[in-house]
């Protein structure tokens, strides 16, 4: 784990640099969307619903409004004038059958930042307070006086699709946003036919991100202009400023979004938010500056939140374990409305299904509703990590039906090496791989072998505690691009990115990313590239980034897109400046453009090293532009915008070594390796910190975290003491290790690392907490594995505990759940 | 309204402050110090960790009429005549930030572990964090970062005393 500071030469990339973004950091002097105060500042509060499905029969704001410091008070008919348009839906996937034409239209309910007449999940706005300070308005908030009639309240998937359900929305004929299939292959077929069939229903509670920077918003506006600055804790300040022009009617010209420092995201910013859109408004209606700053709980309400899938996974096989079809269906929880890429996101995992393995027959079904609940998006890894757990779940289910050890099935049905486009079952076409290599490599790293033996030894016992051993052999899709498939996809965006660079006549370069930073070092990584490119130090190149009027081009940052899309623009800019650079170099050096070699960071004129140009040195001249060659524009700078002929597809292997105390149900982990390709490394510094940090996500969604709702829509998981945020306490350390597979969807090589970890942890932990629980006769057990879900497990396995509820996606509909009480799924 | 009078890095500070208002307010809204963060409503989180007179504390859990008289320090007043504390140095170091938000109250948290004579093997280290979350790193490299401090710190006494000049 040690960092390698001093780059090789000039080459930076591949070097373990330190953060350029750290030293503000850590001295308090990073700014935050809460450290921005303005003269005259007018500060937000919201009344939102103690219940989840109402009617509004009145509203009473008179006794708000007469409070000290109260401005104004504002329900949602008396706004309903602000609003051009409806929130948006990005993502409106629609009912198909197969791949090709869809069968219906898109199921998108109108969605008002406050609630007109109606609510539909607990915390959803219907009243907004401006005050002069934080605390009156949210004073005032508590005076507001509503009537609700309630309604009754679909509380599950299964209460969503129930005959007779309560329909939500009243406009469809069922609570169902579409069902979408995919097929390759005859499934129907390979499954009647294969000696060998393994089905397995998992169940994906829903998860709350916990950015540790809860969200905020501050607008500024210049009346006379009709000019604002908005400043907001996202991770999509393009699509901000868009969305702030379609839905307020406000020209985008004359809007400027700023993402300031932005801590943590993990999809949760991926948003359009009612918050922002009132917000601006407001600083629209009373021209003034608006602030809100969301609390805790507040957001564990009103941002949106992940997963909530029940997957019914089979797969059909050899009787030696080879892989033949995998069908699959999954039924999806949208919560109360069609968020902005929520209908989107179990179709990012649609494709994947199999996994690293290849298979000749391929279906997939994936049933989305509504629910009275908060609605759901992207949540680190979206889609993928469900994917993933499920077929990683599986292997593990067809080794122990097939009677051979997880290691040696997943080996003998990987994809073979690969380094050019390759098309699989589930009709991607993967970018390269070499998923054996990283599992050879997590064995060793782990001791597999050994650890087998002393399972095999000693019971699966180690000192009393039941040991397991659990494998990941993962894969994922990211880039996010490109736009046109995209497009086939019913995504209303595209999947480019764009950077320019700039050489400043002194010789330091400015460069312009369209990705929006929240933590992931981009700075310090795009510099390397452009250091490299350009033969300057890292040092020597600022980012900028995360302003609509810098980067008056981007796409911003999630799906793991900033690298494999924003730094392939950065450094095709980079090129360009550099070929122009040539041009330059060859004319002041009075030589043709072949006679010049790029090395060591300058151009030199072959056999003659003496005679040399840096691109600084060129800078200033093209910036003078005394003496220009015939028909070159002065300045060197360029441009550059990359549409990704394809996904990314990193992989990996992790494998994680448990410790359970069958007295109490508690784990411990005893090692956790991982083994990751997320092809050429820029900064290994980073890459590591992103892996260590998606890993912790994930071993807390194994192991710790569940939003866990009643069957009256109240969540009762509502704050960060009841939701179990794990800290250093409860996690391991990590044995990192990687292999390099170059991808071939772009020139670099990469393919990004953001989520991988999020994607392959769950199932990693979970086989191996399966694993050790087998010795003692348990069947079956699915996320989280909270010690006291151990414990009962266990206890039912010897026949000394009475079954406890029914878990969402257990298959005999809904029952009361209490926190951390759960039992095991069909 | 109170008045109180308390030492904020080093530097004595006087205001009239609601009796409700909460430290970490006080640091970031009237001293205008917003270097220490807001992550949660239920002391759960730890981002707004200060030392306040020698030990660290979690300003949401003080209100400000509680700190009168005593003297506080921030993630502000940690590196002296532009030189970096070695707790600031290790989380670059280590790699043991990645959004930073987390970062003010996990400095101050290692301080006051650092501080308190705690022994700094991972185990203790990480025990001691207990009551502070940080969701991007897994944490590792936080824990690295604190014991490598911690080792500079312990070799170069006098431990640096929160809050005094």
């Amino acid at each position: 784990m040690t960092q390698v500071a001093e780059p090789e030469a000039t080459r930076w990339v591949g070097g373990g640099l330190k953060r350029k973004e750290d030293p503000k950091l850590i001295t308090g002097q990073g700014r935050y969307v809460d450290d921005i105060t303005l003269p005259g500042m007018l500060y937000l509060a919201f009344a939102r619903s103690p219940v989840a499905h109402a009617n509004i029969a009145s509203i009473d704001t008179s006794a708000a409004k007469g409070l000290p410091g109260v401005v104004a008070v504002y329900t949602g008919p008396e706004l309903a004038d602000e609003w051009a348009a409806a929130m948006p839906c990005a993502w409106p996937v629609t009912s198909r059958t197969y791949p090709g034409e869809p069968t219906a239209d898109a199921r998108v309910p109108d969605h008002w930042p406050v609630a007109k007449d109606r609510v539909r999940y607990m915390g959803e706005i219907v009243a907004v307070v401006v005050a002069d300070s934080r605390e009156h308005a949210v004073d005032a908030t508590e005076a507001v006086d509503v009537d609700y009639d309630e309604l009754p309240v679909v509380d599950s998937i299964e209460e969503a699709v129930a005959d007779g359900a309560h329909v939500i929305h009243e406009q469809f004929d069922s609570n169902e946003l579409y069902t979408w299939n995919l097929r390759n292959g005859d499934a129907d077929r390979v499954f009647a036919e294969a000696p060998v069939v393994v089905s397995e229903r998992y169940f994906h509670p829903r998860l709350i991100a916990n950015a540790i920077e809860p969200r905020g918003i501050v607008a500024q506006p210049v009346p006379a202009q009709g000019e604002f600055t908005v400043w907001s804790a996202t991770q999509i300040p393009h699509f901000l400023r868009v969305f702030l022009t379609l839905l307020l009617g406000i020209p985008e010209t004359k809007i400027r979004v700023i993402a300031p420092e932005v801590g943590g995201g993990f999809g949760s910013k991926l948003e359009i938010y009612a918050e922002e859109l009132i917000t601006v408004a407001l600083a629209r209606k009373l021209g003034a500056p608006t602030k809100w700053t969301e609390t805790r709980s507040e957001g564990y309400l009103a941002t949106v939140q992940g997963r909530g899938v029940i997957q019914d996974m089979e797969v059909a096989a050899t009787e030696e374990g080879r892989l033949l079809g995998v069908r699959v269906k999954l039924q999806a929880d949208m919560g109360a409305y069609a968020s902005l890429c929520g209908p989107g996101i179990p179709i990012l995992g649609a494709f994947h299904y199999h996994g690293v393995y290849d298979c000749e027959a391929y279906s997939f079904t994936c049933t989305s509703v509504f629910t009275n609940r908060t609605p759901t998006d992207a949540y680190r890894g979206a889609g993928r990590p469900e994917a993933t757990y499920a077929t990683e779940r599986i292997m593990d289910a067809l080794a122990r039906r097939v009677g051979k050890d997880p290691a040696e099935v997943r080996a003998m049905n990987f994809i073979p090496p690969f380094d050019q486009p390759r098309m699989t079952a589930g009709t991607l076409e993967y970018d390269s791989g070499n998923y054996g290599a990283a599992l050879a490599k997590a064995k060793e790293l782990v001791g597999y072998d050994e650890l087998r033996r002393e399972q095999q030894a000693g019971d699966g016992r180690r000192d009393g505690k039941l040991l397991g051993v659990g494998i990941s052999s993962y894969m994922e899709v990211c880039g996010w691009a490109p736009s046109q498939v995209l497009g086939t996809l019913q995504y209303a965006g595209g999947g480019w990115e764009r950077a320019s660079v700039r050489c400043n006549p002194t010789g330091k370069v400015t460069v312009v990313a369209g990705t929006s930073p929240h933590g992931q070092g981009h700075s310090t990584t795009f510099s390397q590239i452009v250091a490299d490119d350009l033969g300057v130090t890292p040092d020597d190149v600022e980012v900028l980034a995360g302003d609509t009027s810098i980067a008056t081009w981007g796409l911003d940052s999630y799906g793991s897109r900033s690298l494999s899309a924003g730094g392939v623009a950065i450094h095709k800019a980079a090129e360009r400046v550099r070929e122009k650079a040539r041009i330059l170099a060859a004319h002041e050096l009075e030589v043709a453009e072949e006679d010049l070699e790029w090395t060591d960071g300058k151009f030199q004129v072959k056999g003659a090293p003496d005679r040399a140009k840096t691109v600084p040195e060129l800078a200033f001249s093209a910036w003078a532009a005394h003496n220009m060659p015939e028909g070159v524009d002065p300045v060197l700078e360029a441009s550059a915008v990359f549409d990704p002929p394809n996904w990314t597809y990193p992989s990996g292997t992790h494998i994680c070594v448990v410790e359970i105390d069958p007295d109490t149900g508690s784990t411990r982990i005893d090692r956790y390796v991982a083994v990751d390709d997320c092809g050429t490394i820029i900064n290994p510094m980073v890459v590591d910190g992103q892996v260590m940090g998606g890993v912790a996500q994930g071993i807390a969604e194994a192991l710790y975290e569940e939003a866990i709702y009643d069957e009256n829509g109240t969540l009762l998981t509502g704050n960060m003491s009841t939701y179990r945020v794990p800290s250093a306490a409860e996690l391991p350390g990590y044995t990192l290790g990687k292999t390099v597979t170059p991808s071939s969807t772009n020139p670099m090589g990469v393919k990004g690392i953001g989520e991988t970890g999020t994607i392959a942890a769950p199932p990693a932990v979970m086989n191996a907490v399966a694993d050790a629980l087998r010795f003692v006769g348990v069947e079956f057990i699915d996320k989280p594995a909270s010690a006291e879900k151990i414990w009962r497990v266990v206890q039912q396995a010897q026949g000394q505990a009475p079954p406890d509820r029914a878990p969402e996606g257990g298959g005999t509909g809904a029952a009361s759940m209490t926190p951390g009480v759960e039992g095991g799924a069909a | 309204m109170r008045r109180i009078a308390l030492t904020v890095n080093g530097v004595r500070r006087e205001a009239e402050v609601e009796p409700r208002l909460l430290l970490v307010y006080f640091l970031r809204e009237t001293l205008g110090l917003t270097g220490t963060n807001v992550g949660c409503d239920t002391s759960s989180c730890g981002s707004c960790t200060v030392m306040m007179d020698g030990q660290s504390v979690k300003s949401c859990t003080v209100l400000a009429v509680q700190a009168d008289g005593s003297e506080v320090a921030t993630i502000e007043g940690l590196a002296t005549n532009g030189q970096l504390h070695p707790l600031q140095e290790a989380f670059r170091n280590n790699h043991g930030l990645q959004c930073g938000f987390c970062t003010p109250g996990m400095i101050m948290a290692g301080l006051g572990l650092i501080e308190s004579g705690a022994g700094m093997d991972e185990e203790e280290v990480r025990l001691g964090l207990e009551g502070n979350l940080c969701r991007c790193t897994g944490y590792q490299n936080i824990v690295k970062a604190i014991q490598e401090a911690a080792g500079q710190m312990r070799q170069s006494a006098p431990a640096v005393q929160g809050g005094s000049e």
